[in-house]
């Protein structure tokens, strides 16, 4: 467990304070994967680096486990990095070794493996992100989402419990993000790993996250599940990076609502119900006439989701929202 | 041919070209032993570096400047009571060995400063983020990822070392560069002064192509 306890970050410059980090309470649960989302300058990295002490906190305390890491002496900072494994947007990785020296490498630093330990722990994650006949080759000669694999192997190579993940998708295509994404949801369920993960991608919150901490001018401005974060959003950045990921443009949507007519009702289902037939039965049932004006069905994690924006006319407008009640929709007038 | 080239004594020309290789060799052997670690503190302590010192840093940098700015010559001529202190004579090719330190050790500390400074900085947190000690970030990753940086470093330095090493002839430091003042300036011997010249340009030549080689051949980007 990782516990932020007023933890605040500023630096010097010219003589002056600027805050990185305001004053932050936040907690991350064993084996949960936690994602902070933001724009750059947010200060999402800074927050990140501040579990591993890359970023030495100016204030509060972080409690990993319990103990205090701040007060951590160097040898004792060094251990415990050595559990905490993490990646990079640039992968970051030692253009003059191998993939497998690579690989090798945090277990070389620890100094507490023999040959054969390292050399089976190499064949074990090289097999594990599927880099087995890459072994020998140099990262110059891998491709994006090859050298994040690499990275993911690097990190786990000494069995940290905390893998930090610094915008580890964002330098690569779609494709190769789902196929990393799922390599890190693998990697979290078989391992029990606790992933932090920063990004400015909702998406990657959505498909792999428990729970989300939105942040804004260095501060979380939104924090808890995804769904919850996800699906009703509160914050104004929060929204904008909801609508961002699902291709709204917000002024447009308000254009859109002006013109329908009735009441318009914003509809949420979630896991089951979202492949009931809800809305022909209410409908048939209440009287009420409803058109769709925006609407999508998708996945966050592994829930199913449908979120519909209704204009409703006519009918027993109570009733409908009784039976929407009912069958466990979460609803939301809008107008 | 005979009446063309008659003054060249080809002996001489072969132990003055060995001569120069004893130089530039010895010399620079000792420039990167000495200005390696400098170079790395150079490094180290700068600003927004792993053991930022900024008194340390500024010491060692005005040291090395000040080294860089006396002209080559003025430092042979500087340079020659503490030559002398140390191995006991400022001529031949003993004589000339320190003040081509002098000259080639603070030149290529800068150069493996610079090297250093082009490691990407990701690689430094990364290295960092695994728990590693300043050491281990030295020899385990700034130094591996520097080195074709540090090889080119090297290859300059061996050739700003072959023309200082010339150099060290007007103060008798034997050589290719001693003969070229001996016979072809002093005693207008041109056909001399050519041969060396040439040989020099040679020399410079193989040390630039077997320098682009290796840095070619531990270049992994």
């Amino acid at each position: 467990m990782i516990v932020f306890d007023q933890v605040q970050k500023s630096y010097q410059v010219g003589g002056r304070a600027i805050p990185a980090l305001h004053p932050t309470d936040m907690t991350i649960e064993t084996g949960e994967v936690f994602g902070i989302v933001g724009h750059s300058g947010a200060g999402k990295s800074t927050l990140v680096r501040l579990i591993n002490l890359l970023e030495p906190p100016t204030g509060g305390r972080i409690l990993i486990d319990g103990e205090d890491v701040v007060r951590y002496n160097p040898a004792q900072l060094r251990a415990f990095r050595r559990k905490v494994g993490m990646i990079f947007q640039h992968f970051n990785l030692l253009s003059s070794k191998t993939v497998a020296d690579n690989i090798a490498f945090p277990m070389k630093l620890a100094g507490i493996y023999s040959k054969t330990e390292i050399r089976d722990r190499v064949d074990e994650l090289l097999a594990r992100v599927s880099l087995t006949d890459h072994a020998t080759k140099y990262p110059s000669q891998l491709s994006g989402g090859q050298k994040q694999r690499v990275g993911i192997a690097r990190a786990l190579a000494c069995r940290p419990t905390i893998l930090l993940c610094d915008e580890a998708t964002s330098a690569l295509d779609p494709q190769t993000t789902q196929s990393v994404l799922k390599l890190l949801a693998d990697i979290n369920r078989e391992l029990g790993l606790t992933i932090v993960l920063i990004t400015h991608e909702m998406d990657v919150v959505r498909r792999v996250c428990d729970r989300v901490a939105v942040m804004d001018a260095g501060e979380v401005v939104e924090m808890g599940p995804v769904s919850d974060v996800f699906l009703h959003p509160k914050h104004p950045t929060t929204r904008d990076f909801v609508f961002e990921s699902e291709n709204i443009d917000g002024q447009e949507l308000q254009e859109d609502l002006q013109k329908a007519n009735g009441r318009i009702l914003r509809l949420t289902f979630k896991g089951e119900s979202t492949y009931q037939p809800l809305l022909g039965s209410v409908a048939r049932q209440s009287g009420v006439d409803f058109s769709i004006l925006s609407g999508r069905i998708d996945h966050i994690k592994d829930t199913p989701y449908g979120q519909l924006t209704l204009s409703l006319v006519g009918g027993d407008l109570d009733l409908a929202m009784q039976a929407f009640d009912a069958a466990d929709v979460h609803v939301e007038v809008v107008r | 041919m005979e009446g063309l080239l008659s003054n060249v004594d080809w002996a001489e020309i072969g132990f003055a070209s060995w001569d120069t290789l004893v130089m530039v060799g010895l010399s620079l052997a000792f420039s990167v032993l000495i200005g390696l670690p400098i170079g790395v503190l150079l490094f180290l302590t700068g600003k927004r570096q792993l053991l930022e010192q900024p008194a340390a840093y500024a010491v060692l940098s005005f040291v090395v400047n000040v080294l860089r700015s006396v002209p080559f010559i003025i430092l042979l001529i500087v340079m020659i009571p503490f030559t002398v202190m140390l191995i006991g004579t400022s001529l031949g090719v003993a004589g000339a060995i320190p003040p081509l330190v002098a000259g080639g050790a603070p030149f290529f500390a800068r150069l493996v400063e610079t090297s250093l400074r082009e490691v990407d900085r990701g690689i430094i947190e990364a290295t960092q983020a695994m728990g590693a000690t300043v050491r281990q970030i030295i020899f385990g990753a700034l130094l591996p990822e520097a080195l074709p940086g540090i090889i080119a470093g090297i290859t300059v330095t061996a050739i700003t070392l072959v023309s200082y090493a010339a150099m060290s002839g007007v103060i008798g430091g034997g050589g290719l560069g001693d003969l070229a003042i001996r016979f072809g300036y002093q005693r207008f011997q041109t056909d001399v002064m050519v041969i060396t010249v040439a040989l020099l340009v040679i020399f410079v030549q193989v040390l630039q192509m077997v320098g682009d080689r290796l840095v070619l051949y531990f270049s992994r980007k």
